[in-house]
């Protein structure tokens, strides 16, 4: 059941230049029966002249303390104002969103993780879905710019974590596949989150490695429910909603399998 | 208290073109799907009527991403009227709003004058309550804005399609006109049932940093508040031209705005985008709607339409 609930701020720090954590506590009886690695919220800012909420992906949840952790780099006036909340401010938010990663086609597997970016975030959840598995084995490959690293300590806890920066300052220089490629990391399935370019990379790795992949698309949203069609992306079928070949990023996806989606 | 409990309920009904509509407050079509998404979060049973997304004859694919950008105080869309086709709509989307006690108006586009009629066609003996023909989308190229903009065409469509619409038909304004008295007079004449507008307004977003257009179609249709003070205006001028009824819509973000529409004119009302602000805020509309009318101790809500002069 989707709801627009007003959580309550409950840390808000950055992490790295530009990045930020915010923790928002859902209120009493409001929480989600379920959410899964790789599904996301859209968060609105307290500025009036701003309508959509921005489609921002989980990052942790905790269902214990109802607290949901949103990681995001202040790109825009929209998501800097979120950056500026303060701990015990309101946030109205729609969720939660989206598909999420199918654990259940993971299970048991060497999973590698790719998150390029603020397509980071999300691994963290999905890392640590999949340590909790029997037999599931993780191994992430994280790219960032440079040296202002985040989530590395939160990684690290679920399985190998291996880095690349694009100025090399840390781990391989270079990109995720870079890395990939110089540890000689193998893999039974990839889960991926950043820019397109790297999806588009992704996609041919797995396909040479034989391997599915499971990446997650972006798109300017505005309702975020599947309704006006704003996000979609290209299928290489017909979609069974849309009777095109489109399909919405915020229903259908945002978690696709590469072989289903022309990038 | 007792001032309260001494007054009715008022009668929040109102009637476009001999249908019965519980409320004036309808959704504005493309921005509530087919009515699934937002059941989720509104009970349609509480509207005065879903208003579709636009179907056309065959499925659309619509334009390329990016499809939608913000603006101040508004949107930009430039979707491309992506649909499943007319028999995809009537197995799915229809099946399921018949399942509620709410009014169904059926959106219809096309290219060509030949594509809406096929479309009006098939509709013929399904479950729609009234038809809203889209002779006003900026962002499909062919045909469709030349209706709209041209007094002499929407005469004739409209003409055209009256002759075999078995639903009353309300014809879709574009606001990118000169003259919207005109164009509501050109539908009249044609024989609509009722006129529904504003669309959107063509705009356009660049991207300073990339130096290019924000939407992949370049130009987009402006929705939200940004566009609400035209959309009245246009409503009270298209007002004192016809008439037939008025659905008011462009910017609607709460039962206030609902109200500035109906002094101005309109009938009933429409939430278009603020929709994807607020999905509760259909509901919100007509709950606020009817706490005016007991606050001003009005009793129908059709006292309101064109109050103002």
């Amino acid at each position: 059941m989707k709801k627009k609930i007003t959580m309550t701020v409950t840390d808000i720090r950055s992490l790295a230049e530009g990045v930020f954590s915010m923790k928002l506590r859902y209120p009493e009886g409001d929480m989600p029966k379920e959410v899964r690695p790789g599904q996301f919220a859209g968060l609105y800012t307290n500025d009036p002249s701003k309508l959509l909420p921005r489609p921002i992906s989980i990052c942790r949840w905790d269902p214990e303390s109802g607290e949901m952790q949103f990681v995001f780099r202040a790109a825009g006036a929209g998501t800097a104002s979120l950056a500026a909340q303060k701990t015990g401010d309101k946030v109205d938010m729609l969720g939660i969103l989206g598909n999420g990663y199918d654990l259940e086609k993971l299970a048991g597997k060497r999973v590698l993780l790719l998150g390029g970016g603020i397509g980071i975030p999300p691994m963290v959840e999905l890392a640590a879905a999949l340590n909790g598995i029997p037999g599931s084995e993780v191994t992430a490959v994280m790219g960032y710019r440079d040296s202002n690293l985040f989530l590395t300590e939160e990684l690290k806890k679920y399985g190998n974590l291996l880095i690349a920066t694009e100025d090399g300052s840390i781990g391989t220089k270079g990109n995720v596949l870079d890395a990939v490629r110089e540890n000689g990391v193998t893999a039974d399935a990839v889960c991926a989150c950043g820019p397109m370019p790297m999806l588009r990379a992704v996609k041919k790795f797995a396909r040479e490695q034989g391997i599915p992949a499971y990446i997650s698309l972006e798109e300017r949203m505005a309702c975020g429910v599947g309704a006006c069609l704003g996000c979609v992306t290209k299928t290489v079928k017909e979609d069974g909603h849309s009777r095109v070949r489109n399909a919405r990023i915020c229903t259908e996806g945002p978690v696709f399998d590469a072989e289903e989606v022309e990038i | 208290m007792r001032e309260a409990t001494c007054r009715v309920k008022p009668d929040m009904s109102v009637n476009i073109a001999g249908v019965e509509l519980k409320n004036p407050v309808m959704t504005a079509s493309g921005t509530f799907g087919s009515g699934m998404e937002y059941s989720e979060f509104v009970d349609l049973n509480h509207l005065g009527a879903v208003v579709t997304k636009g179907v056309a004859n065959k499925p659309w694919e619509g334009n390329p991403t990016p499809r939608v950008a913000e603006v101040y105080g508004g949107m930009l869309n430039a979707i491309g009227l992506q649909n499943p086709g007319i028999d995809v709509f009537i197995e799915r989307d229809l099946a399921f709003l018949k399942q509620f006690d709410t009014k169904v108006i059926v959106n219809v586009c096309g290219h060509t004058e030949e594509e809406y009629l096929e479309v009006v066609e098939r509709l013929a003996d399904e479950a729609a309550d009234m038809l809203e023909i889209n002779v006003s989308c900026p962002n499909v190229k062919q045909g469709a804005i030349q209706f709209g903009q041209d007094p002499k065409c929407l005469t004739d469509i409209t003409a055209k399609i009256k002759k075999i619409a078995r639903q009353p038909v309300i014809m879709k304004l574009t606001p990118n006109v000169t003259d919207i008295a005109e164009m509501a007079r050109a539908a009249e004449a044609g024989g609509a049932d009722a006129v529904s507008l504003i669309n959107t307004i063509t705009g356009m977003k660049i991207d300073i940093e990339k130096r290019s257009f924000v939407l992949a179609n370049k130009t987009g249709g402006l929705s939200g508040p940004a566009i609400k003070p035209v959309a009245v205006r246009m409503v009270w001028q298209a007002a004192q031209a016809v008439k037939i009824p008025i659905i008011g819509m462009g910017g609607i973000a709460s039962a206030e705005d609902a109200v500035e529409f109906m002094l101005a004119g309109a009938s009933a009302v429409a939430v278009g985008a603020m929709n994807f602000h607020d999905p509760y805020l259909t509901q919100k509309v007509v709950d606020g709607m009817e706490q005016y009318l007991l606050r001003h101790n009005i009793q129908t809500v059709r006292e309101l339409t064109g109050a103002v002069r």
